[in-house]
C-alpha cells in the first residue's frame, strides 16, 4: 500500500491565453481531511475539475493508489471512486431524494428492466440513516434546505462507493447550526475510511476539520502543511502573498445622533416585535441562524416586502416605506445577499451597473447623460478600487469580491444615510474580504449608519458597535460589541428561548 | 489595506471603437439579406429595380410595422404581447361603428386610438396586479377577448363608407413620398430615441436581463411594464387606422395573424426572445426583408402558403446563425 492514495505531480493546465494551473502538486493520504485553500482565481476549481476528469491536464501525472491513471471524462473518475460535491448543489428539484441519489445509476429489476422503486428507496433511506439525516428519501428535493440538499449529494457520493470525496466550499451557504452538522458528517465519512478534499474560504472550517492544508496562489502550488502548524496570519499571508496588516482596523469614530428607530416591527409568519436603533456612524450587526428572519426584517426596511405592524422612524420622523423607491428617497440603501441575482446585471458592463440606481437623477427630460454617467462610474469604481481593465468590462467577468465592490458602488452613487448590508462578504476570498471591511469602516467614518446582516462571528465581533441577535423571528438579545463574547451570541442565536408562550403567529 | 494599484489604474480609458466588432453586428447580415432579396426580385420582374417601386411597394406592407416598434420594447423586456392584432381589429371596429353611428370621423379616429391605448393598458395592469401570470397567458386571454368583443359589436360583416379624405392615410403621398412611409420614419426615429437615448430605454434593457436586480436598484419596474404594454396598444391602433384607410372598410377578422408576423420581424431583427438584447435597426431592416420577399414572390405568382414556408425557413435559419454568432463572444 503506497503512502498516498491520490497523487498529482507537475500538473499544468492551459487555456487559451491563461495558465490556469502551473506545475501544481497535491497528495492525499487515506482517511484524511485535506484542506485546499486559495483566493478566488487561484486555480482551485480547475484543479478539482482535473481530478474529476472534467479537464485533462496538458502536463503532469495523476496516480491513484500508486498507479498512473488518465481520466478523459468524469465517468472515468467516478468509476475510480472519486466524487465531487459542489458549492451550488446541482440537483433535480422536482424529483425525490432517492431519484436524485441514484440518477444515472438507478436500481433496475433484473428481468422486467423497470426501475426497482422499492429497492431504490430502501437503499436511499439506508444511506440517509447512515448520515443521520432526519428526512425521508421520498421528499421532493426542491423542498429541502441547501444544507439538506448537500447531505443528499453526500449520500449520492456514498451510493457510488466513492473513496475520495471532494467538497467545494460546502459551508458557504450554510448557517452556523448547519455547518456544525456538516462538520459531524464530514468527520464521520473520514472515520468510515473515506479521504476528503475540503475547499473553503472559512478559516474556522479548516481549523476544525483539516489534518493537512495545501495552499494555491495565482495558479501555482505554494505548499502543504499540517493544519496545526498554520496560524491565521500564516494562512492569510500564504494565500495573499503578503501579510495583511489587520483584518479589522479599529477606527476611532464618534457615533452621532439617532437616524433610524425601528419599533415593534412585525410581519406575520416572518418576524415579530423587532425593535432597535441606529445612529450616525454606527455599525449594527444583525446575526442569528439562517431563517431567523434577519433578511426579512431588512427587506421590510427597504420596502421589498411590507411589515404588517410597527413603526419606522427616520431622523425622528415616522416613515412609510412601501417600495425600494420610497426607501431610497428616505436615504436607505440595500446591498442584497445574492449579488448575482439581486445586485447586478451580470451581462452589463460595470459602468452601466453602477449608474442604474441614479439614472433618473442625472437625466434631463428622461434623456440619458452618457458623459456624466461615465464620470460617476469612473469615480466610484476608482474609489472602491474595483479591479478591472476599465468600466466597460462586463460584470460577469469580475471575481466575486470585485462584483461586490460594484454593488457597493451602486449604493454610493446615491445620496444615502443608512446602508443595509446583507451578508456583504459571502463567497468572496480573504483578500477581498479585507477590502470590503475597509470600505465598511470608511463608510461609517463618513457618517453612514450601517446595518450589517452576517453569519460570520469574526466580522460581527470585529466590525460592529452593536449586535442584534435574532432567533425564530424575534430579537433574542442585544449586545454592545465591546466586551461581548462569541459564546454569548451563539447562545442567544441558538439556545435562548424567547417568547416561547406566544409563538410566531404562523398558525394563528 | 491591500491595494493592487496597477490593475485599478487605467479606469479612465475611453471606450475603444473596434472595427471588427462594428462589422460583426447582426445588422450587416440583414443588409446582406435585403440585398439578396432585392436582387432575386429584380430577376423575377424587370420592373422591380426602379425608384418608383422602392418608393411605393412599402405602402403595401408598412401598416403592421407600427406594431413592430413597441414589440421590440416588449421583447427586450423579456415579455411577449400576442394580443396586438386583436387590439388592431377592435380599434378598427370601434372606429367604423362609431363613425356609422354618426360620430364625426376625426373623433372616431381618436376613439380608435383611445381603444388601442386602453387595450394595452389593461394588459399592463393585469401583468402588474397578477404577477404570477405570465405575459403569454395574459395577452393570449386578451387576444381572444378583444377579438371576441369586436365580433360582438359588429357581427361577422364589414363596415365602411368612410369619408373620401380618410383614404389619405393609406393611399396618398406627400412630395412624392407615401404618407405611411413618413409616419413610419417618424415612429422609427421616436422609438429609436426612446430605446437608445432615454432612461426608460436603458431600464427596459436592464429589466430584460434581470428584473430583480432592477427592483433592488429602485427602478419602478411596474411603471415600465405598464408604459411598454400601453404603447403596444396605442401603436396597434395606429396600424388599425392605416389598415382601414387602405382597405376602405373593416371586419372583426382584420389583421389576423399580424402578431406572429410582427414577432417574426422582431426576432429576425436580432432581438433576443429571452430579453435584454436587440437594437432598433435590425427589426426595421427585417420589416423590409420580409415585405420585399412577400412582394417579390407575389410578383412571381408564388402562392401565399409557399411564401409563409419561405419566411419560416428564413427565420429559423437566421436565428440559428444569430445564436452561433453570439457564442463567439
Amino acid at each position: 500500500m503506497p503512502e498516498y492514495i491520490l497523487e498529482l505531480e507537475h500538473i499544468t493546465k492551459l487555456f487559451p491565453g491563461v495558465k490556469a494551473l502551473d506545475d501544481v502538486h497535491f497528495n492525499l493520504k487515506e482517511g484524511e481531511i485535506h484542506g485546499l485553500m486559495g483566493e478566488n482565481g487561484a486555480g482551485k476549481s480547475t484543479f478539482i475539475k482535473t481530478i474529476t476528469g472534467v479537464y485533462t491536464p496538458n502536463e503532469g501525472e495523476i496516480r491513484l493508489y500508486g498507479e498512473k491513471v488518465i481520466f478523459s471524462n468524469p465517468l472515468d473518475a467516478q468509476k475510480c471512486g472519486i466524487a465531487a460535491i459542489y458549492q451550488h448543489v446541482t440537483c433535480y428539484p422536482d424529483l425525490t431524494v432517492a431519484e436524485n441519489i441514484f440518477v444515472g445509476h438507478e436500481k433496475i429489476h433484473k428481468f422486467s428492466r423497470k426501475i426497482n422503486w422499492k429497492e431504490m428507496h430502501a437503499q436511499a433511506q439506508d444511506l440517509l440513516d447512515q448520515l443521520d439525516a432526519n428526512f425521508s428519501s421520498k421528499t421532493r428535493m426542491g423542498d429541502l434546505s441547501v444544507a439538506r440538499q448537500q447531505i443528499v449529494e453526500i449520500a449520492k457520493a456514498l451510493s457510488m462507493n466513492a473513496k475520495i470525496i471532494i467538497m467545494d466550499e460546502p459551508t458557504a451557504a450554510l448557517s452556523l447550526h448547519e455547518t456544525g452538522e456538516l462538520y459531524r458528517i464530514t468527520e464521520q465519512l473520514r472515520n468510515d475510511g473515506a479521504s476528503i478534499i475540503f475547499i473553503s474560504h472559512r478559516l474556522e472550517d479548516i481549523y476544525r476539520l483539516a489534518d493537512r492544508v495545501t495552499i494555491f496562489r495565482d495558479a501555482s502550488y505554494i505548499g502543504t502543511w499540517p493544519a496545526s502548524e498554520l496560524d491565521q496570519e500564516k494562512i492569510v499571508s500564504h494565500m495573499v502573498g503578503r501579510p495583511l496588516t489587520k483584518m479589522f482596523p479599529k477606527r476611532d469614530i464618534h457615533i452621532g445622533e439617532e437616524i433610524l428607530k425601528v419599533e415593534n416591527l412585525s410581519r406575520t409568519g416572518y418576524f415579530r416585535d423587532v425593535s432597535f436603533t441606529l445612529h450616525k456612524s454606527e455599525i449594527v450587526a444583525i446575526t442569528g441562524l439562517v431563517g431567523a428572519g434577519r433578511t426579512e426584517v431588512c427587506e421590510s426596511l427597504y420596502g421589498i416586502t411590507r411589515a404588517d405592524a410597527g413603526n419606522i422612524y427616520i431622523a425622528g420622523e415616522k416613515a412609510v416605506i412601501s417600495d425600494p423607491v420610497a426607501a431610497l428617497l428616505h436615504g436607505i440603501g440595500f446591498l442584497p445577499e445574492d449579488r448575482q441575482k439581486q445586485g447586478l446585471i451580470l451581462e452589463w458592463e460595470i459602468g452601466k451597473n453602477i449608474t442604474l440606481p441614479v439614472l433618473e437623477l442625472y437625466s434631463k427630460y428622461g434623456m440619458l447623460n452618457k458623459n456624466e454617467e461615465q464620470e460617476i462610474s469612473n469615480k466610484l469604481a476608482k474609489r472602491l478600487a474595483v479591479k478591472a481593465p476599465n468600466i466597460f468590462s462586463c460584470a460577469s467577468t469580475l471575481s466575486g469580491g470585485n462584483q461586490q465592490k460594484v454593488v457597493f458602488a451602486k449604493l454610493l452613487a446615491r445620496d444615502l444615510k443608512i446602508i443595509i448590508l446583507d451578508e456583504p462578504t459571502k463567497g468572496v476570498d480573504i483578500g477581498a474580504k479585507a477590502a470590503i471591511y475597509e470600505i465598511i469602516g470608511e463608510l461609517a467614518e463618513q457618517g453612514y449608519g450601517i446595518i450589517m446582516i452576517s453569519s460570520e462571528m469574526p466580522e460581527v465581533l470585529g466590525l460592529s458597535d452593536k449586535i442584534v441577535v435574532m432567533k425564530d423571528g424575534h430579537v433574542s438579545a442585544l449586545f454592545t460589541t465591546a466586551g461581548t463574547k462569541q459564546e454569548e451570541i451563539l447562545h442567544a442565536a441558538m439556545v435562548k428561548n424567547v417568547y416561547s408562550s406566544q409563538g410566531l403567529g404562523v398558525d394563528s | 489595506m491591500i491595494a493592487d494599484k496597477k490593475s485599478v489604474a487605467n479606469l479612465d480609458t475611453q471606450r475603444v471603437f473596434s472595427l471588427k466588432e462594428f462589422f460583426l453586428q447582426w445588422e450587416w447580415v440583414l443588409v446582406g439579406l435585403l440585398v439578396v432579396v432585392i436582387i432575386i426580385n429584380s430577376f423575377i420582374s424587370p420592373y422591380f429595380l426602379s425608384f418608383k417601386t422602392f418608393l411605393n411597394t412599402p405602402m403595401t406592407f408598412l401598416d403592421k410595422s407600427f406594431i413592430v416598434f413597441p414589440m421590440i420594447l416588449v421583447i427586450i423586456l423579456g415579455q411577449i404581447d400576442i394580443s396586438v392584432a386583436s387590439t388592431t381589429a377592435l380599434s378598427a371596429v370601434i372606429m367604423a361603428v362609431s363613425y356609422n353611428a354618426g360620430v364625426p370621423m376625426a373623433l372616431s379616429m381618436a376613439l380608435c386610438l383611445l381603444t388601442g391605448t386602453v387595450c394595452g393598458a389593461i394588459n399592463g395592469l393585469l401583468l402588474i396586479k397578477f404577477k404570477e401570470l405570465s405575459a403569454v397567458i395574459v395577452t393570449l386571454s386578451t387576444m381572444i377577448i378583444y377579438r371576441g368583443i369586436a365580433y360582438i359589436i359588429l357581427g361577422d360583416q364589414a363596415s365602411g363608407g368612410f369619408p373620401e379624405w380618410f383614404s389619405f392615410f393609406g393611399w396618398s403621398t406627400v412630395l412624392g413620398i407615401p404618407f405611411i412611409t413618413i409616419i413610419f420614419v417618424v415612429s422609427a426615429v421616436l422609438f429609436g430615441i426612446l430605446l437608445h437615448k432615454t432612461v426608460l430605454g436603458r431600464t427596459i434593457y436592464g429589466m430584460g436581463f434581470n428584473k430583480t436586480a432592477c427592483t433592488y436598484s429602485g427602478i419602478k419596474v411596474d411603471k415600465v411594464i405598464f408604459i411598454v404594454f400601453t404603447l403596444a396598444g396605442l401603436m396597434s391602433a395606429i396600424t388599425a387606422i392605416f389598415l382601414t384607410s387602405r382597405m376602405g372598410s373593416t371586419r372583426p377578422n382584420v389583421a389576423m395573424g399580424y402578431e406572429l408576423e410582427v414577432i417574426t420581424m422582431v426576432a429576425l431583427g436580432g432581438v433576443s426572445t429571452s430579453g435584454g438584447i436587440g437594437r432598433i435597426g435590425g427589426p426595421i431592416l427585417a420589416v423590409f426583408i420580409i415585405g420585399f420577399l412577400s412582394y417579390g414572390m407575389g410578383l412571381a405568382n408564388i402562392q401565399a402558403p409557399v411564401v409563409l414556408v419561405a419566411i419560416g425557413l428564413l427565420l429559423i435559419f437566421s436565428v440559428l446563425l444569430l445564436k452561433f454568432r453570439r457564442k463567439q463572444f
